[in-house]
């Protein structure tokens, strides 16, 4: 038996699968021994369509795929056996196995996406899929409890509370009704790891909501799906659907006297929502403003009863720690928190996509053993973690461990596993701009020091970057920041400064020269570049001549050129259309 | 307001098991926005404030208020294409189709939106409609365009 998988993630149709997969569907429809099948993302999108062979001793991964390439795959490789090497993602890579970016990988979550068919529960069921659930039905309540307790699992979306805890808080309230929710409202720029698992392996997701509510005493579950993700949505309701007609949800499960029910909510578009409390509130039908904590949702969450709240990453890892046992899982990670952690790796670095390390893994080991280094022989110069909430690491702690104290101790955190790579060329107070931007559009604007502060902190930036701030602006930047820290009502505003702050203490020079010598050392910040022509290499062409919008390039002596600087506007166009690099930012 | 919406309305309402953001969805997919006939039967029917409604739509970034044509047309307002003439684009597009920004034409054929940046500058001026993305965009160019949409 040949098995042909197409990566139909999101990515994966974006780049050109669906055709690719029809035609393979079409040409091999009357061949039993070949079966098409559709997968999740693996993971790295810029190989995307992916095409691979499963034979019976060999894996044969064929990246950048184009329908054109169709025939040659078929007459080539499934007639005669032999491999089509220029599909290949290089000569000695047979497989994308072998690819140092998977390779170095301890995949866990992620361990069936792009080789699972998400849209058959069968395929599933041949990967051990839903055996825990077989397993924890004929186990006592306590000692699954005990088992998730002692695995050290925690929290992937960011706060990183012990998993254990909470079912065990759930555990214990007398509640006549309990929830189990999903937080699948990935909102973090950047992060999409949650998209990749409801993508490529749903089952995994639903498998580990059973298993909770099973331990919780719960009958009814759901999923908080943000609506931006129409594929992830469409693949769980086919998985909840198919798990239905298996007897693994609903009435009576496997015979037993246990029965689950799972249903579907959209979220419209909110990053708020994210945050436990304000995503029970959308739940219900309301605005997603968030609730006062304590009590927690395990003791008052949706409609005021007993809620379990977990992230996708975190429900994905319970089979696996159910089947293998805690002992395996504290294998793997720290002394405090075990397991991996999926990071989505962008920015400035050469291999871009998601990573799956063991929980402490240095962010060093990440960029150039897994990443490939920075993009154009560039120079590291700080990453950002935890998105909009997190902070950055400059250079002097590259060799942080990823892990939930370590980042908390250097003013970052965790957060949801977004992982974005800056390189020299980036300014630290247009970046904390940026940051706070987001935060600002986002703000649910129930509590003053989110909805107002944030708006001044930017303001502030703005100014900064900008050149037009004063000393004292900086001083009430800070102050401004750390208040909005203390005072917002919930987890998105006590972190909404964190960019600021993280950037203010390790690249507070940046700061002080955007304020004092009005220069951004990065040559980010329009307002403080200047575009002129280097005279020496400028051959005279008069490409920015004839492409300035603003005709603020005039003709000197020898067909020679020159910026207006009263003209320009420092719209970059003229420095991007020059093929000889006579312009320069100075 | 028509019977036929009405049991439309009725039929979302008992479907989503009255919980008002699944209900707004669905209105809006069926109507692509959501007007105030329909948001004041839905608050009459659900027996709440009208106020919480529009508390609900306003919170969300996904429901639209106003109408939107069956093309959507997106003007880059970004620096580049602002400083290669989008102002002029949105201009021509008020004087051919009598629509200003955030409106939809009567025949409910397009409707009008501008954007922050579409991601494309080497290319400014954009346009997209729907799907399709039209480069460096001249005024008199615009007539053409839409004709093909007709």
């Amino acid at each position: 038996m040949i098995r042909i998988t197409v990566g139909m993630g999101s990515c994966g149709i974006a780049s050109g699968a669906k055709p690719i997969y029809r035609a393979l569907e079409k040409i091999t429809k009357n061949k039993k021994n070949i079966q098409v099948v559709k997968v999740g993302c693996i993971g790295i999108c810029k190989y995307e369509p992916i095409v691979e062979i499963f034979e019976k001793e060999r894996r044969t991964t064929y990246i950048n795929v184009k329908k054109s390439d169709i025939e040659k795959i078929i007459k080539q490789h499934i007639k005669k056996g032999n491999i089509v090497e220029e599909l290949l993602i290089s000569k000695k890579i047979l497989n994308i196995l072998d690819e140092p970016f998977i390779k170095q990988q301890n995949r866990i979550v992620l361990k069936n996406c792009g080789e699972v068919n998400p849209e058959d529960i069968n395929d599933y069921q041949k990967r051990e899929g839903y055996e825990a659930l077989k397993k924890i039905l004929k186990e006592d309540r306590k000692e699954i409890l005990e088992t998730i307790k002692k695995s050290k699992l925690r929290g992937r979306g960011g706060a990183g509370f012990y998993t254990g805890l909470k079912w065990e808080s759930a555990f214990y309230q007398d509640s006549d009704i309990k929830y189990v929710c999903c937080n699948a409202d990935e909102g973090d720029p950047g992060a999409f790891m949650d998209r990749a698992v409801l993508e490529g392996n749903p089952h995994s997701v639903i498998e580990a909501m059973i298993i909770a509510g099973y331990v919780i005493g719960s009958k009814e579950g759901y999923i908080y799906v943000r609506a931006e993700y129409p594929l992830a949505i469409e693949r769980l309701k086919i998985a909840i659907k198919q798990a239905k007609e298996k007897d693994l949800l609903g009435k009576t499960i496997l015979n037993s006297n246990f029965s689950f029910d799972i249903k579907l909510r959209f979220g419209a578009g909110a990053f708020v929502c994210g945050e436990e409390t304000a995503l029970i509130e959308s739940i219900e039908g309301k605005r997603g403003e968030p609730r006062k904590k304590p009590p927690f949702p395990t003791i008052k969450g949706l409609y005021n009863k007993t809620t379990l709240i977990n992230n996708v990453e975190t429900y994905a890892n319970i089979p696996s720690i159910i089947l293998n046992g805690s002992e395996w899982f504290n294998s793997i990670g720290t002394e405090k928190s075990s397991g991996t952690k999926v990071f989505a790796l962008a920015g400035n670095i050469n291999k871009t996509g998601l990573v799956e390390v063991p929980i402490g893994t240095t962010l060093k080991e990440i960029i150039y053993n897994i990443g490939g280094g920075i993009s154009n022989n560039k120079n590291f110069k700080a990453a950002q973690t935890g998105g909009p909430s997190g902070g950055c690491i400059p250079n002097s702690l590259i060799d942080v461990k990823m892990d939930y104290e370590d980042l908390k101790e250097i003013g970052t955190m965790m957060g949801s596993g977004g992982l974005i790579i800056m390189d020299e060329d980036t300014c630290m107070p247009d970046i904390a701009k940026f940051f706070l931007g987001f935060t600002v559009d986002e703000s649910c604007g129930k509590c003053t020091p989110c909805r107002v502060g944030t708006k001044q902190a930017y303001e502030i930036l703005n100014k900064i970057t900008k050149g037009q701030a004063k000393e004292e602006d900086l001083k009430e930047l800070e102050e401004l920041s750390i208040y909005i820290k203390e005072n917002s009502f919930c987890g998105l505003g006590q972190s909404a400064t964190n960019p600021i702050l993280s950037t203010l203490k390790y690249f507070r020079n940046e700061y002080i020269d955007h304020i004092q010598n009005e220069k951004c050392t990065a040559i980010k910040c329009k307002n403080l570049v200047k575009f002129v022509i280097d005279k020496e290499s400028c051959i005279g062409c008069g490409v920015c001549y004839n492409n300035c919008p603003v005709n603020a390039i005039k003709k000197i002596d020898n067909k020679k050129y020159e910026i207006d600087q009263n003209k320009c506007i420092k719209c970059g166009i003229c420095f991007s259309k020059c093929k000889f690099n006579s312009i320069k930012k100075i | 307001m028509r019977k036929v919406v009405k049991t439309k309305i009725l039929k979302i309402i008992e479907k989503n098991k009255y919980s008002l953001i699944s209900i707004l969805q669905e209105i809006q997919k069926e109507y692509k926005y959501l007007s105030f006939d329909n948001m004041y039967f839905l608050s009459e029917e659900l027996k709440i404030s009208l106020e919480e409604v529009y508390g609900v739509i306003t919170f969300y970034n996904e429901f639209n208020l106003n109408p939107v044509g069956k093309y959507e047309i997106k003007i880059c307002l970004g620096t580049v294409c602002y400083v290669k003439g989008a102002s002029e684009i949105v201009e021509e597009i008020h004087k051919l189709l009598k629509i200003k920004n955030k409106e939809c034409t009567k025949d409910g054929k397009f409707s009008l939106d501008t954007s922050r940046c579409l991601g494309c500058c080497s290319l400014a001026p954009v346009i997209k409609i729907n799907e399709d993305v039209y480069p460096h965009v001249k005024r008199q160019d615009l007539k053409e365009i839409l004709e093909k949409y007709k």
